[in-house]
């Protein structure tokens, strides 16, 4: 039997990317990363900021997410994103844009910290891609 | 009876229409098949949305203390009403019947004495509706500048529409747009997004309900952080759909027109070509008969 399961990430514009031979996936989930692999229980959590790990036989492929939804259940997962982008042709531009915004969002003071947390998470993400 | 040189005019400037809505026709069409294709695209992103709430909502213990989003304020008094249009005009009854429906769900409300706020998107709602409404409507949008559809636009309807709920401006939401069925056929719709109606909710019952689920974390934070998200969906979804709709009720719209344009050029030209005979006939009887009068 096989240990592969299918993966299929949606942003609101398009299905983003599917692949039906996935090993593994690491996925920065709120409470932590998580590795899901073939069998998983059926789960439902959200994404902080980070990068989505997907192994499969040729490879590996990481993709750059805000924010999402994940979704598992009879060994497929959906991750449901607004903004997704593949690390292999990210525009550095756009990132460096959006590390910035997110340092100016960390100086209000009125953020919650549940806001704070995300946003912080984001600023490390990014500035480890950078 | 028009002179010869007016009905020409009149035949040039016909055609000259006829070449207008030709033209506007092929560009509705090339349109029409992008923004189809981005609606299909966009629909898995919903529908999933649509089914993680689901499965959310039902396996949530205490439904009393849950996101307001999901059960209501509690009350139905103010109601916010999202008119979705286009910003352009000459697309048939597209504009018109959404606001036709709105305009319907408005009268009701008075009449059962509650109040309404409106927002509108896109230029053309606002023009249709300032005349009877000007006093309800409280903010009007448009995204004549996007050239295409994006996430970005609908988020921002919808954190206008979340950050009026926290101030408890309204208790119940509903938006209007219209759904693309066909070319040929587009139809209003009226639906209600705060708080959360799942249109599936009889069909799911049919479904076995004990695929259970682990969370994480519980169940009612991932439901408060996934409702806000799903108002913009909704708002973009239905952008989408009324984009597919508005191309469509254009394209067919300029179609009717041509082949109008067509006819009449027609019946004039027919027209042109018989007072143009009745002229020749007329000179010719005047030569004869005074030819034979000599």
């Amino acid at each position: 039997m096989s240990e592969e399961f299918k993966i299929e990430i949606v942003n609101p514009e398009s299905s983003f990317y599917v692949n039906e031979g996935i090993i593994e996936a690491v996925v920065p989930a709120y409470e932590g990363e998580m590795g899901i692999l073939k069998d998983h229980i059926s789960i439902i959590s959200f994404l902080k900021p980070g990068i989505i790990k997907v192994l499969t036989k040729t490879g590996e492929e990481n993709f750059y997410v805000e924010d999402g939804i994940l979704e598992f259940k009879n060994n497929s997962l959906s991750i449901l994103t607004s903004i997704i982008m593949d690390l292999k042709n990210i525009d550095k531009s756009l990132l460096s844009e959006n590390l910035k915004k997110a340092e100016n969002e960390l100086e209000y003071t009125e953020l919650n910290d549940q806001a704070r947390f995300l946003i912080s998470q984001k600023v490390e993400i990014l500035k480890s891609i950078n | 009876m028009p002179s010869l040189d007016d009905l020409k005019k009149r035949i040039t400037s016909v055609k000259s229409t006829q070449k207008i809505t030709k033209a506007m026709k092929m560009v509705a069409t090339a349109k029409l098949r992008k923004a189809q294709e981005n609606a299909e695209k966009g629909r898995p992103y919903s529908e999933r949305m649509n089914n993680i709430i689901l499965n959310l909502s039902k396996n949530i213990s205490d439904k009393e203390n849950s996101s307001k989003l999901l059960v209501g304020t509690g009350r139905e008094d103010t109601h916010l009403c999202i008119v979705l249009t286009a910003d352009r005009g000459l697309c048939g009854g597209f504009n018109t019947n959404i606001i036709k429906k709105a305009k319907n769900y408005f009268d009701k409300l008075s009449k059962e004495g509650k109040k309404f706020k409106i927002i509108t998107v896109g230029t053309k709602g606002y023009d249709q509706l300032k005349r009877n409404y000007k006093d309800k409507i409280i903010e009007k949008i448009s995204f004549k500048d996007s050239k295409n559809i994006n996430y970005f636009d609908a988020e921002k309807v919808g954190s206008l529409i979340l950050e009026k709920f926290d101030k408890e401006e309204f208790d119940i939401c509903t938006i209007f747009y219209n759904k693309f069925k066909n070319v040929m056929t587009q139809i209003p719709q009226q639906q209600q997004i705060i708080p959360l109606q799942s249109e599936e909710e009889n069909d799911s019952s049919n479904e076995q309900p004990d695929d259970s689920y682990e969370f994480e974390p519980d169940e009612d934070e991932i439901l408060s952080n996934l409702l806000p998200k799903n108002i913009s969906t909704q708002i973009f979804k239905a952008m989408l759909e009324n984009s597919a709709s508005e191309q469509g009720s254009r394209m067919t719209a300029m179609d009717n027109a041509t082949r109008n344009a067509g006819e009449l050029v027609d019946k004039l030209s027919i027209e042109y070509n018989r007072s143009r005979q009745a002229a020749i006939t007329k000179e010719l009887i005047e030569i004869i008969s005074g030819a034979e009068s000599l």
